[in-house]
């Protein structure tokens, strides 16, 4: 297993300076403690996803970049700026998008007011027609209500709708949950293109085979602690001990 | 003399038109409590006495000479304070949503009712402790003196006024949460509050003036009913439970429910009048009770989360 802090330093400062830096993090459900001390970087570009059990603390970790836990210390900086402080609307418009576990779609709404309902919050977002020709089942469907579309039309309208954004840094929870493997190959494509435009992404994800073809680089989760990291070049030699981590 | 099912047209039609008035305070104070239970979920047991206020704002303002004599205030008539009052009324509003609702939004609702209950006896106690319980009479504004005798039934101008400017206030009220961008914030908001934030939205605020905006629509219908009620702290009092008895039977939380139940009941209200004269002030509670046990989400109501 790596020294967490030493490989943190190793991996996030190859490429210069992190985009986000995230330091002893905590986060607390109420009374109950799920993040006890996260550290990870992220540089501009990279896709890095969370790897762990269920009830690791994944989600908890984009939950908490995002500002939507309630109690949360520690540190959290985008470009050097602390984002701890700040409301969950505040750290959106600083260029963050999240696209939830359980897609978020609102049921009251439109496809189309789905889609166009996160505030453009930066200049260089897609526009819909772009947003299109990556899903193109979503045109068709502009007047549906939202929770009419199916598992995989959602979760293309989920993530479509934060690229209109102009966000720079998509935290994505469980993209591929549950859906066929035509859309996972879908969204995969979709991710491989957000890096192609530069942006960043984090992945949280329980398929590690779709992380794989995908991620520069990996942290694993294991109690509300980051227990290792590793570049995707490292993982054939590590397989046996993240089957282990995942308990796969 | 017409008769019609054994009733003479004029008693028929004359009830019908107080329906009518009724179902047009009905239905915007109803739209205001379904604003605010619908993107809030709270129970705005105080919107009675913030309708009052509305009446009281229109009549200070109708006799600022004789409040405060020798500043040199001038009168302002009706159509100034239909305007000014409700904008007081939801500076009230975004002060009380500021000071006390903000803090049960996560509680039980059993809290928000204990407060807006709290409330409403705070504001009326406060008017009757000055006023009394009497009303304080507010004329109608000349251009809508008199009216039309239509041969079977007299048709007062300013009813006619109330009846319109309800239909539109309401119908611009839907459009605004049903077709427009912040109407689609606001009803995302009502699902997942916490995620819509997350998108960059200030949902603190956007609750605030919805809180606001619920709470200035009372205010506005207060000073409608001035002129054809008399202005006293307890006129919200006898209209609340009315008012939330056609919310659930709209469907909590609908805004179209509720703008179709206020009209609908203020007409059944006044037709029960005519035929069954002891039962009008009943009939709306038990077609409550009948919707309750067929549709317990209302006649058109989105079911609450």
């Amino acid at each position: 297993m790596h020294d967490v802090f030493a490989t943190q330093t190793t991996h996030a400062g190859a490429g210069g300076a992190a985009m986000l830096e995230i330091r002893n993090l905590e986060a607390w459900y109420g009374e109950s403690r799920a993040l006890r001390s996260i550290c990870l970087d992220v540089r501009d570009g990279e896709v890095v996803t969370l790897l762990g059990r269920n009830g690791a603390g994944k989600s908890t970790t984009l939950k908490s970049i995002m500002g939507m836990m309630r109690k949360r210390a520690g540190s959290i900086k985008l470009y050097g700026e602390e984002l701890i402080g700040c409301a969950s609307n505040a750290i959106a418009r600083k260029g963050i998008a999240f696209c939830p576990e359980n897609r978020g779609i609102f049921s009251s709404l439109t496809v189309a007011e789905n889609l166009t309902l996160p505030p453009i919050v930066r200049d260089g977002g897609m526009s819909e027609e772009e947003i299109f020709d990556l899903f193109p089942n979503l045109r068709e469907r502009l007047n549906t209500g939202g929770t009419k579309l199916s598992g995989g039309e959602q979760q293309m309208l989920a993530i479509g709708r934060i690229l209109r954004t102009g966000a720079r840094l998509i935290l994505l929870d469980e993209p591929t949950e549950g859906l066929a493997p035509a859309i996972v190959q879908q969204i995969g494509r979709v991710i491989r293109r957000l890096r192609e435009r530069g942006l960043t992404v984090i992945l949280v994800e329980q398929n590690f085979r779709f992380a794989e073809t995908l991620a520069d680089r990996h942290y694993v989760i294991e109690n509300g602690n980051v227990v290792d990291s590793m570049t995707n070049a490292e993982v054939p030699a590590n397989r046996d001990k993240l089957a282990a981590y995942l308990g796969v | 003399m017409i008769l019609i099912f054994g009733v003479p047209i004029q008693a028929l039609t004359g009830q019908l038109m107080v329906g009518l008035i009724n179902g047009a305070f009905y239905a915007l104070l109803s739209l205001g409590v379904a604003i605010i239970f619908g993107m809030l979920r709270i129970a705005n047991f105080v919107h009675g006495a913030q309708y009052m206020l509305g009446a009281f704002v229109a009549w200070f303002l109708l006799n600022l000479p004789n409040i405060f004599p020798g500043l040199g205030l001038p009168t302002i008539g009706y159509w100034v304070a239909l305007v000014l009052a409700p904008l007081v009324v939801f500076g009230v509003g975004i002060l009380i949503e500021f000071l006390f609702i903000r803090r049960v939004y996560d509680l039980d609702h059993a809290y928000s009712l204990l407060l807006t209950i709290g409330l409403t006896m705070v504001l009326e106690g406060a008017f009757r402790l000055k006023y009394g319980s009497s009303g304080q009479p507010y004329e109608i504004p000349e251009l809508l003196k008199g009216g039309r005798n239509l041969g079977f039934m007299f048709l007062p101008y300013y009813r006619v006024w109330v009846v319109v400017v309800s239909l539109v206030v309401c119908f611009a009220t839907w459009f605004m949460i049903e077709r427009t961008k912040f109407g689609a914030y606001l009803r995302a908001a009502t699902e997942d509050p916490i995620l819509v934030r997350a998108f960059g939205i200030n949902v603190p605020l956007m609750l605030m003036l919805t809180y606001g905006f619920g709470v200035g629509l009372a205010g506005f219908t207060g000073v409608m009913a001035a002129p054809i009620y008399q202005v006293s702290p307890g006129m919200g009092q006898n209209l609340i439970i009315i008012v939330f008895a056609v919310v659930v039977i709209g469907g909590m939380g609908s805004i179209l429910g509720a703008i179709i139940s206020g009209f609908f009941l203020g007409i059944i209200e006044g037709l029960t009048k005519v035929f069954w004269p002891e039962a009008s002030n009943t009939v709306i509670f038990v077609i409550m009770a009948i919707i309750l046990l067929v549709r317990p989400n209302g006649l058109i109501g989105r079911v609450a989360k």
